[in-house]
């Protein structure tokens, strides 16, 4: 089945999970992550937010992460759903389920391949708030997460984001 | 020889979705980055050294010790912030 699938419709996560354990008879364990839009955000209202992607390469990149996790722990299969376009607060964003034989190795693929996506998927999120909208700024905390498996990730850096003047 | 270059999100807002680009043989990622940061304008403000700027060659993650080759699709982007 599909692995990686970044669209602008929501996702249920009931039915990927579903749909991901379906004929897997070694499936003891599923772990899912879902992110959802936050109304506040440095104590700003959000409104609403824009996701922009790279066609092509962002779902080539989540593959290579899910071939990665593949490798590195025992699990049976993943899934990565993210949303793309126009969301609202309280909207869902993305989606990571993994299945394995027990718990142990899903809840630690699937925190990684979240990691992972934190820093190295190519997507943007635009904000708006009563202050107007702005892209949002990528967080050093979300490469020390990456860097504790081992990974280093180098995305949000020490230099000033390159937001337009 | 001529490289295809695409931007994204801010850089987008700033620059428009990309353009084809002549660059000299043997170039690297770097080089063609100080090369439109001296175009001057919009390129040199979001190129600017300083500015936290990833980039990719054939939608893949690349430094800018990277070397260019023929027809490579080159993009520029801000640091990414999905999940």
């Amino acid at each position: 089945m599909t692995r990686v699938s970044i669209q602008t419709q929501d996702f249920d996560l009931g039915a990927e999970v579903a749909r991901l354990r379906a004929g897997d008879g070694g499936v003891g364990a599923v772990a899912s992550f879902v992110g959802t839009v936050r109304e506040r955000s440095d104590g700003q209202q959000v409104s609403a937010m824009e996701l922009e992607h790279y066609p092509g390469m962002t779902e080539a990149a989540i593959e290579a992460m899910i071939d990665e996790a593949m490798a590195r722990f025992d699990i049976r299969a993943a899934r990565v759903v993210h949303r793309v376009g126009l969301l609202q607060a309280g909207d869902q964003i993305v989606l990571v389920a993994v299945t394995s034989a027990h718990r142990g190795q899903a809840f630690q693929a699937c925190e990684f391949l979240m990691d992972y996506l934190k820093t190295q998927a190519p997507f943007w999120k635009k904000e708006t708030t009563p202050a107007g909208a702005h892209w949002v700024d990528a967080r050093v905390a979300d490469d020390q997460a990456l860097a504790r498996w081992g990974i280093a990730a180098g995305n949000a850096g020490s230099l000033a984001p390159a937001s337009a003047p | 020889m001529r490289v295809q270059l695409r931007y994204f999100a801010a850089l987008r807002e700033a620059l428009g979705s990309g353009e084809a680009c002549d660059v000299p043989e043997g170039q690297t990622l770097g080089q063609l980055r100080d090369l439109l940061i001296a175009r001057g304008g919009p390129h040199a403000q979001v190129l600017a050294r300083g500015r936290a700027v990833r980039c990719a060659i054939n939608q893949t993650m690349a430094d800018e010790s990277a070397g260019l080759t023929p027809g490579a699709e080159v993009a520029f982007f801000p640091p990414v912030t999905g999940g």
